[in-house]
């Protein structure tokens, strides 16, 4: 396949496609309508279906309910309208209907800046509607990664049965980079029922992988959906004991295959004394500053979140184990540090922008020298 | 037992609503309208219901079923069918489930004109949550929220879908058993999106606090004041007074629904075939 | 008797939408606020109860002239 000049969103649309995405709902939203439009060119190409919705709880309504009929979904949108998203996002968690939520994030809050980049929206990825539920978070920073990461959210929603933030910014969505895509994908099929209803299926009964076989509808299975906390029948339950079990597999579920789910992309790390975490669109910048900082003699690796939720716990504990300081990239006010300072047993910094310019990368190596002198 | 109970869930019922509650009545319409049905059947039609006492409905019936959330049974009722356009679609809702917090998706399904049937149970209250007023709470009636009378104008459902695009609209109430299950058939047939307002009694949380009586004083009072469309339109207008009200079809229209629409759109991408 | 009756008294709510539609008055709740049969012989099988019962729990089927002597 010969290279082709693309942009962050398109790439997106591309790969949700080649994932197997045959159904999208959405509303128009800037920075994230390319989405929408690639999609609508698309979909009807391949049988697919593209329809827009009146507002943003109608587009995650109408997803869902392809879903469970059968259809591999997706959604795109920012801020204000992933706002509106979240109240449905919890009955995606809750009912386990896969659908991937496609965030290009702008600055915040309300209206805020409506075409600047921005990564204001990290904790409500995480915990953006009500109730405890978990979720997969992913963040792309290339044209060619955001197409990847589109083909792995498609994959980990059908593999898991969950919703999946993929959690991008203006600046990487409408990025133009000359991009060779891959061409052997690996999709993730829709999970079937194992039994037939005469040998007594369930719905949500778990399989092996905490994960349910739920059958799409009219396969003949005669199943319910609820968003009421329900068991494995998927009739609602009053049960203390029913709540306590459903809500821990559902969080377990996710949990268990944290190793696979979470990546983190390291650079430099070897001889590293200071890191620098970042993710997403500010990633580009913190690898300039990395490499302009090393030029300087400063032994200063690169981390890059690509998985943002469930957190890298476990590799950053690691990591900072061996690191003097850690200094957290991001463009807010300070939202993932949090995160990171949970985890790392060094000091961490913040070097937080939330004025709708991207980082500089002098800012971020000021903030590295600053960091060297905080730590000695 | 009867053929149509083949149609619930032995093992779930009794439902839970009230003594006397109309829910009940309409429920039992709706299955014997997809009875008389030839292409309707348990593994090809969908039930999509938001929340409230109504839309409990949908647990109870035998087919496959979605219990959404308040409001939104429309926009996933819309996914249902734009998704697998075999599927037969209904959409169980209430008053306050479809023109408060649905009544943006309700107008929307109207227009869009998917082949929808929605029957919305309106019992003039919220009956789930104790008995507020709702936007279909008729003028001066009493609610937990308007305990000197309601001041706030309700909406008149059928003329709002009539005038937002639905292909289909009619009334009928718990009262007149025969006519429900009629209209109900003629909506499942239409192929568009059809709008069917039950009026059913809520004893519990609408009678009472307005002093009407038990259940069956309710229905009588449906009896007494449904005026059959046809008459209703012969009636002058100062007989248009007090509680009566208009029931039957109110409106229909030949128009391709929106699941055939957009088959075109696939055919013009040549994608149709896959 | 015109007809005969199936009682799936553990759906009756006692509501008394059945028996207030009677129009022969047949129907009764008891004690225990579930319907009954009170008087079977004035009943003639027009199936209002059964029509208008939400809760399904009162059956009513037409007995042929010749079967009910
Ligand atoms: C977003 C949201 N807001 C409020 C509620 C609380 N709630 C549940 S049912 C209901 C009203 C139901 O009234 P209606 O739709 O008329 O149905 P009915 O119970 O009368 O059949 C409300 C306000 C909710 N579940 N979700
Ligand atoms: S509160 Fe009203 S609507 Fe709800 S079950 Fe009771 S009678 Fe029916
Ligand atoms: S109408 Fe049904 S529930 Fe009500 S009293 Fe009669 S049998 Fe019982
Ligand atoms: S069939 Fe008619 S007369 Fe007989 S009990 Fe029922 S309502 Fe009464
Ligand atoms: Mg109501």
């Amino acid at each position: 396949m010969s290279a082709r000049l693309m942009q962050g969103n398109e790439a997106i649309a591309e790969g949700a496609l080649k994932a197997g995405v045959r159904f999208f709902g959405g509303y128009p939203i800037t920075p994230s309508t390319e989405i929408a439009e690639s999609l609508a060119k698309m979909l009807p190409k391949v049988g697919g279906t593209f329809v827009q919705m009146e507002d943003e709880i109608a587009s995650m309504g109408v997803i869902l309910g392809a879903s469970l009929a059968g259809k591999k979904v997706l959604t795109a949108s920012s801020g204000p309208g992933i706002s509106l998203k979240q109240e449905l996002i919890g009955y995606a968690a809750a009912a386990e209907i896969p659908a991937v939520i496609v965030n290009v994030q702008r600055v915040g809050p309300s209206t805020g800046q409506p075409t600047a980049p921005s990564q204001g929206d990290v904790m409500q990825a995480r915990w953006g509607t009500h109730g405890d539920h978990s979720i997969i978070v992913l963040s792309p920073w290339s044209v060619k990664e955001a197409f990847e990461i589109a083909v792995k959210a498609v994959n980990y929603a059908e593999r898991f049965r969950t919703p999946v933030i993929l959690l991008t910014d203006e600046i990487v969505g409408h990025l133009r980079e000359n991009v060779e895509l891959p061409t052997d994908i690996e999709v993730y099929p829709r999970r079937k029922p194992k039994i037939s209803r005469a040998e007594g299926y369930q719905p949500f009964t778990p399989d092996q992988d905490l994960v349910p076989n739920v059958a799409n509808f009219g396969e003949g299975y005669r199943i319910h959906v609820t968003g009421l906390i329900h068991d494995d029948t998927g009739f609602p339950s009053g049960s203390p004991k029913i709540t306590r079990e459903q809500i821990k597999r559902m969080h377990d579920k996710i949990s268990r295959a944290e190793d696979e789910i979470i990546e983190v992309h390291q650079e430099f790390m070897d001889d590293a004394e200071f890191a620098v975490i970042s993710f997403g669109g500010t990633a580009r910048t913190a690898y300039e500053a990395v490499l302009n900082a090393r030029k300087r003699g400063i032994k200063v690796g690169f981390v890059r979140l690509i998985t943002i939720f469930p957190f890298a716990d476990k590799i950053i504990r690691q990591i900072s184990k061996n690191l003097r300081g850690i200094l957290v990239a991001e463009l807010n006010f300070g939202q993932i540090v949090y995160e990171v300072e949970r985890a790392a047993q060094c000091p961490v910094k913040l070097c937080a922008k939330y004025d709708m310019t991207i980082f500089e990368p002098e800012e971020i190596e000021k903030s590295i020298d600053e960091l060297i002198l905080e730590v000695k | 037992m009867r053929s149509y109970e083949n149609f619930f869930r032995q093992n779930r019922l009794p439902h839970l609503w009230c003594p006397g509650c109309g829910n009940g009545i309409v429920m039992k319409a709706i299955v014997q309208a997809i009875e008389k049905n030839p292409d309707f059947n348990q593994d090809n039609t969908v039930i999509v219901s938001g929340i409230g006492c109504s839309s409990r409905a949908s647990g109870y019936m035998d087919f496959d079923t979605l219990h959404t959330a308040h409001g939104r049974a429309i926009p996933f009722a819309t996914g249902v069918k734009l998704a697998n356009p075999a599927l037969n679609v209904i959409v169980i809702t209430g008053d306050g489930d479809c023109t408060a917090i649905g009544g943006n998706h309700f107008i929307h399904g109207c227009r869009r004109n998917v082949d929808l049937t929605v029957v919305l149970f309106n019992n003039n209250i919220y009956g789930m949550t104790g008995g507020q007023a709702s936007p279909m709470t008729p003028l001066g009636k009493k609610a937990t929220t308007a305990p000197y009378g309601s001041v706030d104008r309700p909406f008149d459902a059928c003329k709002l879908a009539e005038a937002a695009g639905a292909t289909y609209v009619a009334r009928s109430t718990a009262f007149h058993v025969q006519h429900l299950i009629k209209t109900i058939e003629d909506g499942l047939n239409n192929r568009g999106f059809s709008f069917i307002e039950a009026l059913v009694q809520c004893p519990t949380a609408y009678g009472r606090r307005n002093k009407m009586g038990d259940p069956a004083k309710m229905m009588a009072w449906m009896r007494d004041n449904a005026v059959m469309k046809n008459s209703w339109d012969k009636l002058p207008d100062d007989k248009k007074i007090g509680d009566k009200f208009p029931i039957g079809l109110f409106f229909k229209a030949e128009s391709e629904s929106y699941d055939e629409s957009y088959k075109k759109v696939q055919e013009i991408a040549g994608g149709a075939a896959k | 008797m015109k007809s005969e009756f199936t009682l799936k008294l553990d759906r009756c709510k006692g509501c008394g939408i059945c028996v207030s539609f009677c129009p022969k008055q047949v129907l009764a709740l008891d004690t225990l606020g579930k319907v009954y049969v009170a008087n079977h012989e004035n009943c003639i099988a027009c199936g209002q109860c059964e029509l208008r019962c939400p809760d399904y729990a009162i059956f009513m089927d037409k007995v042929k002239k010749e079967a009910a002597k």
